[in-house]
């Protein structure tokens, strides 16, 4: 059971975990993810991989607070263990060197391009990545993906920091000017992915996002995570995350990814009354 | 003596209509009078072909004659020494094609209830005392086995037993294989597997869960960076099929796998107490008539379906079930579409399933798969309304592991190659057996392949010694 080493509040629902994994850590790339459960009982989650280290044997995850499994391991400490965690899991990442290569991160999406974007760096290919959020103050690991990258811009809805508006249009003005991208990479809510994909359709950029659909085993047993991708169906597990952005069927995915919203709500606050009474009896 | 009943010494079963409604076993085993009752009509042949029918060559007359006489240690003994996973195959092997099939009471009477005295054997060996005592390896080369199914668990606990320090690494957060995530705890109750897996345990095998060889580790590392001197590989057939008709990834649309691992390996029948939901409506179609598809739909009643069918595009004859499942699914009401073959899922505009449409079909000379050819009749196509559809079409060989091994050959059906039918791959060192070298097969070929790989990995490692 992987051990708690590091816990970081970004927001009051999104945390960062750094736990020991030796095996996890020295078999991850960029673009990978772990499965993870909390509890007996409990159920089987994917999360990017944010950052690891072969070295040291520590690998980074970036967890938002939205269901039950992900509150859960929200509340736990450094010392605690996670009870499970299968990984890398999935495609790393590939891009084909010497090119620029704007990441797009959105909410806790940004997690996920802290390792890529410190490869491409030190590859040497030109980087950019540009965070979008509704408010500065949603706006994460600022500072560690300003080290791992050439140029990065912030985007938020309301202005409070950076340009006024969103990714696609900070993006549309980079594809615009001299700043045009090679390579295209957004991690990050559907809307902002299936947006971006519009935004680069039939302009001759690569661009890749990463799915996330509900996964059960990771492992390409189960079909849970099937994706359409232009004519083929694919398992996002075994062979995404990242998919071409231009053949995915966003439509489908989203309706996909809300197969059980009723259930999860369900859980969620029941989760949430239990841990409630649990901190009010202690 | 052997005693000439006609009928197979029937074996109490809980009531259809109660127990559609539960996840507990259906069948209720023999009592100790019923069981030496059918043991006394083994007629004890010269020639017992019925140890040729069964995969493993169990010696069946020599253990039912210890039960008839009352000596269920010496029973048990020879049993497990032929098939170290007598309490799983006595409850799920297919019987009727194998040493029932071919038992000399078959010709004119009912066989003699092999399984069923399998199945007593091996429970009367569970509820004793710890029959194997905690042992301590004895042996310096180390053996890694890759997948925990039945054919890992076999392979892992005969190398123990040889004193050999085994390692077994499993993908999936408990071991077990299809018997954990596949087959539901109406056939086969969690319980069992847990004792066989115990014994394992105590054997001094180690079980190492949340390892996908290929990915968190590579082949190579366990040899290279792992120092093992063998790896066995059963890593079992574990890839759904699609039909690939339009409608397929409407919600609500289930691969069995998908559809049983929610159900057995994430408890999800219990939900909210467990966090994994299902989604199930009143109309439930199961597409196949395997025993996949039996306990997919048998599943799907337990967790409220109100009506549950089967649509398989074949006929009756050629269905793959176990005939014992095929009734147990009519009695507990499930209805049997045969000749009917999907060719479009229907969903609305939430992305939602509300039905299947199919074509009749009719019969017609023999496939490849030596079956009659299903042929579809003109103008025949109708739609069945439906809120769920379980696709149960069989599986193949997972590709992950061999994909990312170099060395390791498979061939066009995704199956592992092997060395003139030994249980060695085309890697050095590199054993392997059940599903993955077979394609989706069964609990007993999988056990067999197993002890076979276990005795070849000795025998070699042994040379290289000398
Ligand atoms: C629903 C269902 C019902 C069935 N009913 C019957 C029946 O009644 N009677 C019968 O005889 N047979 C039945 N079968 C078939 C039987 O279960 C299989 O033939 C048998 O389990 C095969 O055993 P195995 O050990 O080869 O593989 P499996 O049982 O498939 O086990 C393989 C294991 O390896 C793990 N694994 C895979 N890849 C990796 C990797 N790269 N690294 C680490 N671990 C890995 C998997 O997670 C799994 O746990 C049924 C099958 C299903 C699906
Ligand atoms: S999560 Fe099961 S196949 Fe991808």
């Amino acid at each position: 059971m992987p051990k708690i080493i590091e816990k970081r509040v970004l927001t009051p629902i999104t945390k960062m975990f750094r736990f020991d994994a030796p095996m996890i850590a020295s078999a991850a790339r960029p673009g990978q993810f772990v499965i993870l459960r909390v509890r007996e009982g409990g159920e089987r989650i994917p999360l990017t991989i944010a950052d690891f280290d072969a070295k040291s044997g520590v690998v980074t995850i970036v967890v938002q607070e939205v269901g039950v499994t992900s509150r859960i391991l929200g509340a736990h400490k450094v010392g605690d263990n996670i009870l499970d965690v299968l990984g890398p899991l999935g495609e790393p990442a590939h891009i084909p060197p010497g090119g620029h290569v704007v990441g797009i991160g959105g909410g806790f999406g940004s997690a996920a391009l802290w390792c890529l974007m410190r490869e491409l760096k030190e590859r040497g290919d030109r980087t950019t990545v540009i965070l979008g959020a509704r408010h500065d103050h949603l706006l994460l690991l600022i500072d560690e993906l300003r080290e791992v990258c050439d140029n990065l811009e912030l985007c938020t809805d309301d202005g409070s920091v950076g340009f006024k508006g969103l990714v696609t249009e900070r993006l549309q003005q980079l594809m615009d000017g001299p700043g045009k991208p090679d390579h295209v990479i957004a991690i990050g809510p559907m809307p902002m992915m299936r947006a971006i994909a519009n935004t680069t359709r039939d302009t001759g950029i690569a661009t890749q996002v990463s799915m996330d659909p509900l996964m059960i085993d990771g492992t390409g047993m189960c079909g849970c995570c099937r994706v359409s991708v232009g004519d083929d169906v694919k398992f996002a597990c075994v062979d995404g995350p990242l998919f071409d952005a231009a053949k995915v069927d966003f439509d489908e995915a989203v309706k996909r990814n809300k197969m059980y919203v009723k259930e999860e709500k369900l859980a969620a606050e029941r989760q949430q009354k239990i841990m409630e009474e649990a901190t009010h009896a202690s | 003596m052997p005693a000439k009943r006609i009928k197979k010494t029937p074996m109490l079963e809980r009531n259809a209509k109660l127990r559609a409604t539960d996840f507990m076993e259906v069948n209720e085993g023999y009592s100790k009078a019923a069981a030496a009752f059918e043991a006394e009509r083994c007629l004890r042949c010269q020639d017992p072909i019925c140890v040729a029918g069964c995969p493993v060559h169990i010696p069946i007359p020599e253990f039912i004659h210890e039960i008839a006489a009352g000596n269920m240690p010496r029973a048990a003994e020879i049993l497990r020494s032929a098939n170290p996973l007598p309490a799983v195959c006595g409850r799920v092997c297919p019987q009727e094609d194998q040493c029932e099939k071919v038992c000399h009471m078959a010709k004119r009477f009912k066989p003699v209830g092999i399984g069923y005295l399998e199945r007593y054997v091996a429970d009367w060996e569970r509820a004793q005392p710890k029959s194997e005592d905690a042992k301590k390896p004895t042996r310096s080369q180390r053996i890694a086995v890759v997948g925990a199914g039945p054919a890992g668990l076999v392979c892992a606990g005969d190398l123990a037993r040889l004193g050999y320090p085994v390692t077994i690494y499993e993908g999936l957060h408990a071991p077990g294989g299809v018997l954990r995530y596949g087959i539901p705890e109406f056939r086969l109750p969690n319980e069992i597997l847990d004792w066989e897996i115990d014994q394992l345990r105590a054997l001094g095998v180690e079980i190492v869960c949340n390892v996908v060889v290929g990915k968190t580790l590579q082949l190579d590392d366990l040899f290279d960076k792992m120092g093992y001197s063998a790896v066995f590989i059963g890593t079992g057939a574990g890839l759904p099929k699609f039909l690939g008709i339009p409608g397929e990834n409407f919600n609500g649309v289930y691969s069995a796998n998908e559809f049983l691992t929610r159900i057995n390996l994430m408890q999800s029948y219990k939900f909210p107490e467990t966090d994994t939901p299902l989604y199930i409506g009143k109309r439930v179609a199961v597409i196949g008539a395997g025993n996949t598809a039996m306990d997919a739909i048998r599943s799907a009643l337990r967790v409220g379906a109100e009506k549950g069918m089967s649509i398989y595009r074949r006929s009756q004859k050629e269905m793959t079930a176990r005939v014992e499942e095929y009734h147990h699914a009519l009695e507990e009401g499930v209805e049997f579409h045969w000749l009917t073959n999907p060719i479009e899922i229907i969903g609305n505009d939430k992305g939602m399933v509300t039905g299947v449409k199919c074509a009749r079909m009719e019969l017609g000379k023999q496939d490849e798969s030596g079956r009659a050819r299903p042929i579809p009749i003109k103008g025949s196509e109708f739609v069945i309304p439906l809120d769920n559809i379980v696709l149960s079409l069989g599986n193949s060989p997972n590709p992950l592991l061999v994909n990312n091994t170099p060395g390791l050959e498979k061939n066009k059906h995704g199956c592992l190659i092997m060395k003139n039918d030994t249980p060695q791959t085309s890697k050095k060192w590199v054993y392997a057996g059940g599903d993955a070298v077979t394609g989706a097969a069964t609990v007993i070929l999988a056990a067999g392949a197993g002890k076979d790989a276990a005795a070849a990995i000795h025998k070699d490692l042994s040379e290289v010694v000398v």
